[in-house]
């Protein structure tokens, strides 16, 4: 783990005694709203519709023991007792006071912990694998590189009011498991002649114009990826639309001029820009890479883990659904999954923090990662612990099985708590993540991404589900729009529109009708829905979920 | 012809706790849409934002919110307003939790 420098540590308490005086001065009338809330933004804190919400960075999704016991202090302490993980492998805490918050983001700092750039035009918290310094199939760590962005970035005098939000994720596995395809940049680490650098992707992204982002550099080497990144943020800096919101993120930029274009201009700006660095960047890389250096593998024997699994049905489907191969044979990337059936997406009570930073502290080498699929991960189990690890997880309410499966449902917050929503989004899940619970049948149907957004701006990254739910607001009423065939991965996909809407109590019956329509029109179990899907089309699934009016020959998909 | 006027409340969030409060005929902000003065014309309607904008010192994000008149006071016409004057449907928290606590 990446440990603060003292000049981090001073940084983040200037920040926080700067915030500290900014909210007083609020709470006495000396800032107005209009003035305060470009600065209570800087600092992840927003208004939602039934109270303040606090987004806490979780700088590419890493977090060891006594931060996620910090977290869960601070949950009981000044908000209800739990913390939403999101897609963004942030924490939010969707209850604190505004004269609360300076002591939060003290108590933050205390762990090596704040809120800054979580919010407002500013390049955002850096996202990457969550698999990162454990994947079986990883070319190196890319966390070094994502903790360099993030000091670059942070408080960057030229990139402080940006047309709008800028968001980076990096990934350093040919599989893809950090979204880079949807991201303002995407940094995907392969090797040219034995040399290890980054496929630079820009313009992709969510929200209302859904986008998958182009190749604007095939190969950067890593001595040359702050200034080429700055080249890009520069030049979408004076070339984005700030006459338009909609229309200010850097895929539009990239859309309106072409990616050739903005290429020759990245090309040229980097020109000016390279030399300026003079390797101080290199340099502190060196340092941060000290910090990410793999922990002491443990040598044990497995039989007893082996024999475990042939002998516990329960612990065998637990391990074959939520761990995965890592670098080390004898040790497993274990995922515990915060999607019970019927629980909040991606929420975790202040206990099953606690019981999650004494696991990680105890049997996973103190380290944990927040996936941007809203799960928690132990990246360095050895596969001797799995036993314990597992039945300390069953005592939390930790335990489901179900990985990638059609429970594993990302819900952003929906209308239960986000201003900007325009419909729920967790009843929805939990009514899914019930149903097909009930059917005991989700092992069967395999690997199949639902992701649910209530509104628009997609949080919820409906449009590279598999399955995508869009909540919208109709006339009044919730309604719900199914997208099919999205996908998250290398082989990143925009989902297509299945046609009208549902209302809530109509989504359960129609995912339903899909997940029938699928069982039956795949070759076999080893066919997955995403697999099935691009061989048949949308046209069976559409007949699957609008039988009536298919049927009768009204099909209306406006 | 004009659209006829839809009721409406004046609606905003406690500057300290973030909780949904709404105005009163008393100049004062209650939590309880129940207790809210309800505007039946427009001109009514914008001035009685104005003075409730005013309060800085107490509220943030002040908006109208339509509502319909009913015996025990206004009820929301949309959704939205129905889950701020409740809380959220994943946990007891929020106005719902306190009403229970009250």
């Amino acid at each position: 783990m990446y440990k603060y420098t003292q000049f981090d540590t001073d940084f983040v308490r200037q920040r926080n005694a700067q915030f500290r005086t900014q909210i007083e001065r609020r709470l006495n009338g000396s800032l107005t709203e209009d003035e305060f809330k470009p600065l209570r933004l800087m600092n992840g804190l927003y208004l939602q519709l039934h109270a303040y919400m606090l987004r806490v960075a979780i700088p590419y999704g890493s977090l060891n023991g006594g931060q996620m016991r910090q977290l869960a202090m601070i949950a009981e302490r000044w908000d209800k007792g739990y913390g939403h993980f999101t897609t963004r492998q942030n924490i939010q805490f969707n209850w604190p006071k505004l004269p609360d918050v300076a002591d939060i983001l003290d108590a933050l700092g205390d762990v090596e912990m704040h809120a800054i750039q979580t919010s407002g035009n500013t390049i955002r918290n850096v996202t990457a694998d969550h698999f990162a310094g454990a994947a079986a199939d990883e070319l190196e760590d890319p966390r070094a590189y994502a903790e360099l962005i993030r000091q670059w970035s942070t408080d960057h005098p030229e990139f402080q009011f940006l047309p709008r939000k800028f968001k980076i994720a990096l990934c350093g596995s040919p599989r893809d498991r950090a979204v880079t395809r949807a991201h303002d940049i995407g940094l995907r680490m392969v090797q040219r002649q034995g040399l290890v650098g980054f496929e630079v992707i820009v313009g992709g992204g969510l929200g209302r114009t859904p986008m998958i982002g182009k190749v604007i550099r095939e190969f950067i080497p890593p001595a040359e990826l702050l200034p080429y990144l700055e080249a890009i943020v520069s030049v979408w800096n004076l070339l984005g639309r700030r006459d338009n919101k909609y229309k200010a993120r850097i895929k539009i930029t990239v859309h309106e001029h072409g990616i050739d274009k903005i290429r020759a201009l990245v090309e040229a700006r980097f020109a000016l820009l390279r030399d300026s660095f003079q390797g101080n960047d290199q340099r502190l890389l060196e340092q941060i890479k000290t910090g990410f250096a793999p922990p002491a593998f443990k040598t044990r024997p497995l039989k007893a883990f082996d024999q475990h699994y042939g002998s516990n049905r329960v612990f065998r489907d637990w391990v074959d659904t939520n761990t995965h191969p890592h670098r080390n044979d004898a040790y497993a990337i274990v995922s515990i999954s915060l999607k019970t059936p019927g629980k909040t997406p991606g929420d975790a009570s202040a206990e099953q923090m606690r019981v999650m930073a004494d696991i990680g502290e105890r049997y996973g080498h103190d380290e944990l990662r927040v996936s941007h699929e809203q799960n928690l991960i132990l990246p360095h189990v050895h596969k001797s612990d799995l036993g314990a690890v597992h039945k300390a997880l069953q005592g939390a309410g930790l335990a489901t099985a179900n990985i990638g499966l059609i429970s594993d449902i990302i819900a952003c917050p929906g209308m239960d708590y986000c201003a900007l929503a325009t419909a729920r989004s967790i009843p929805i899940a939990q009514d899914i993540a019930k149903h097909f619970d009930v059917l005991k049948a989700e092992h069967d149907i395999g690997e199949l991404k639902v992701k649910i957004s209530g509104c628009i701006n997609a949080c919820g990254h409906h449009h590279i589900g598999h399955i995508g739910i869009l909540g919208l607001d109709r006339a009044g009423v919730e309604n719900y729009q199914i997208t099919l065939g999205g996908d998250a991965t290398e082989t990143a996909a925009i989902g297509d529109r299945a046609g009208p809407g549902f209302s809530a109590y109509e989504i359960v019956p129609a995912i339903d009708r899909l997940v029938t329509a699928y069982l039956q029109l795949r070759t076999d179990r080893s066919e997955a829905f995403l697999q099935t899907y691009r061989r048949v089309g949308l046209a069976p699934f559409k007949t699957a979920l609008y039988p009536e009016t298919t049927r009768t020959g009204q099909a209306n998909a406006a | 012809m004009a659209r006829p006027f839809i009721d409406k409340v004046v609606t905003a969030n406690d500057l300290r706790e973030g909780d949904v409060v709404y105005l009163t005929e008393t100049n004062n902000w209650t939590r309880h849409l129940s207790e809210a003065e309800v505007l039946q014309d427009e001109a009514t309607a914008k001035a009685r934002l104005a003075a409730g904008s005013g309060d800085v010192l107490k509220i943030i994000g002040v908006y109208l919110a339509d509502v319909t008149a009913a015996e025990t006071g206004p009820e929301p016409r949309h959704f939205r307003e129905e889950f701020r004057r409740t809380g959220p449907s994943n946990y007891f928290h929020g106005k719902q939790q306190r009403a229970e606590n009250v």
